[in-house]
């Protein structure tokens, strides 16, 4: 999984986007791992996470497979952290989300405190994962470097697209998708707020980070077309 | 997957969500219809669209009379309002398809969900890429663009050639049908999937000429490409060997997946294990 790698922008542009997530390693320290991981995420709580996730049933927001014709007027939109928590099963990957390195770092010190015994990394800029590192007094053990995007570069969509459809490193937000919710916000048939929700849902393992994704749009609104 | 013809009332929601923008409107069946070959089974229309159980026959009248009158309604976009996906039963090799698409299938080799690698993510714990060597995870067809398996046939034959070791646990090694030539297994090799990661580790010393190799096998493939180099920290967390080298190569980096090192073998037998941390072929 290396769905958080690969996101498209620049180191001052991942400002507000810190995924800290855990792994267990198969055969290695799987065994008994389900109750770390829930408390991985138990814990992430008091520090505000704008997202968490579980990779094998999703995010903090999901679809729903038996809507009401009322949803289109009525729809719950809030994120439901406990069922991702109470959701995990089985070992996998869960991840915690913040919008602001403060409160990454915080929740860093306090997961080194517990001492899970789980592979613990975080995915942000190279810069502010050091600073994470570095506030809770732990040295990096290993870095692994996105070198970016190549090959037929000519495939892929513009850049503020590309922002939004990253996001989701396994390719479920479609750029069409990240497209559509880009023009919607223009036209002002939707707000940023609600484009961002629809997106949210289709990443399926909670890595979507919904905070970065308005911004994102509300600076594309402001911009002319041609430059996103 | 298919969409039932009965059910579908070609509202377009899902054309826009379809990652590889393999739905379309029939426009002589008037329905949402999927063009298999470029279908990759990712399931991101049936797992990721909420789903209404209208009546079809109401929706396409209610449909047909908005249209007459001109007047858009306005629904959710993220909704089939018929749920008229249904998931097909997969069989070989279109089953590889969803194994290497939909995040949330493990894949069997590994377990791992997702694209189903451990990577550096594991390393305090699998001690895989050690001082003095790196990890490279090379990925096909992200993002959103997909990638058939005789594209990363190249790729694997070219670094095979060049003497590199490919990460034993990783799904694409475990479909190679010689590992020794990088030669993905025949049956496949037309498969599309949303996108697959070729894991190899090698010395520092190589990182130079590896991604010389990348860049010259990545201008005769369809896809896109993305590279990841895993690298283990000094003492002090500290890198000072392979981010000079990416640097040189003229990469800016920008974001990094950082390990803390908090992990630990805690299983019972791994503890007394014989096989080597980290083993490769």
């Amino acid at each position: 999984m290396t769905n958080t790698l690969h996101r498209f922008g620049d180191a001052a542009s991942f400002r507000d986007d810190y995924i800290v997530f855990a792994i267990p390693s198969r055969g290695r320290n799987d065994q008994g791992s389900v109750p770390k991981l829930k408390k991985f995420l138990e814990m992430a709580l008091p520090f505000h996470p704008v997202n968490l996730g579980d990779a094998r049933h999703g995010g903090a927001l999901r679809p729903c497979r038996k809507l009401t014709p009322l949803a289109h007027w009525r729809r719950d939109v809030r994120p439901d952290f406990r069922a991702v928590i109470e959701g995990v099963d089985s070992p996998t990957t869960v991840a915690a989300v913040f919008d602001n390195r403060a409160a990454a770092e915080e929740f860093v010190k306090a997961v080194k405190a517990a001492d899970l015994g789980l592979s613990v990394n975080i995915s942000t800029s190279v810069e502010g994962a050091e600073q994470c590192c570095w506030a809770a007094g732990i040295p990096r053990h290993s870095v692994g470097y996105s070198l970016g995007f190549e090959g037929k570069t000519e495939k892929l969509p513009e850049s503020g697209v590309l922002m939004l459809s990253t996001m989701c490193g396994h390719g479920m937000i479609s750029h069409a998708l990240a497209r559509k919710m880009i023009d919607w916000v223009k036209e002002g048939r939707r707000t940023p707020e609600q484009a961002v929700t629809y997106l949210t849902r289709f990443c399926s393992c909670g890595v979507f980070n919904p905070s970065r994704a308005k911004r994102i749009l509300e600076e594309i609104r402001r911009k002319a077309p041609a430059a996103v | 997957m298919r969409i039932s013809p009965d059910r579908c009332v070609a509202c377009g929601n899902c054309t826009y969500v379809c990652p590889m923008g393999a739905i379309y409107i029939d426009p002589v069946l008037k329905r949402a219809t999927i063009d298999r070959d470029e279908c990759v089974e990712c399931y991101a229309c049936y797992n990721g669209l909420s789903q209404e159980h209208l009546n079809p026959t109401l929706v396409r009248a209610l449909r047909k009379v908005f249209s007459w009158l001109r007047l858009r309604f306005d629904p959710e976009p993220d909704v089939c309002p018929t749920a008229a996906f249904e998931p097909e039963d997969l069989t070989w090799p279109r089953v590889v398809r969803r194994a290497f698409s939909d995040p949330r299938v493990p894949h069997e080799s590994t377990g791992v969900e997702g694209r189903g690698t451990e990577e550096v993510k594991t390393n305090d714990v699998t001690g895989r890429v050690q001082l003095g060597e790196v990890g490279f995870t090379i990925e096909f067809g992200r993002p959103g663009v997909g990638v058939r398996f005789h594209e990363i046939d190249r790729m694997t034959r070219a670094l095979a050639k060049a003497g590199v070791a490919f990460e034993k646990r990783n799904p694409v090694t475990t479909l190679m049908s010689d590992v020794a030539t990088g030669a993905i297994r025949e049956d496949i090799l037309n498969e599309k999937v949303m996108s697959a990661i070729v894991e190899i580790k090698t010395t520092v010393e190589r990182i130079e000429e590896i991604i010389r190799l990348v860049w010259e096998i990545e201008k005769q493939i369809d896809t896109v490409v993305s590279i990841g180099v895993g690298a283990r920290c000094n003492a002090e967390g500290e890198d000072e060997i392979v981010a000079p080298i990416l640097e040189r190569l003229g990469y800016r980096l920008e974001r990094a997946k950082t390990n803390i090192g908090l992990g630990r073998v805690t299983n019972a037998e791994a503890t007394k294990a014989a096989e080597p941390a980290g083993a490769i072929m």
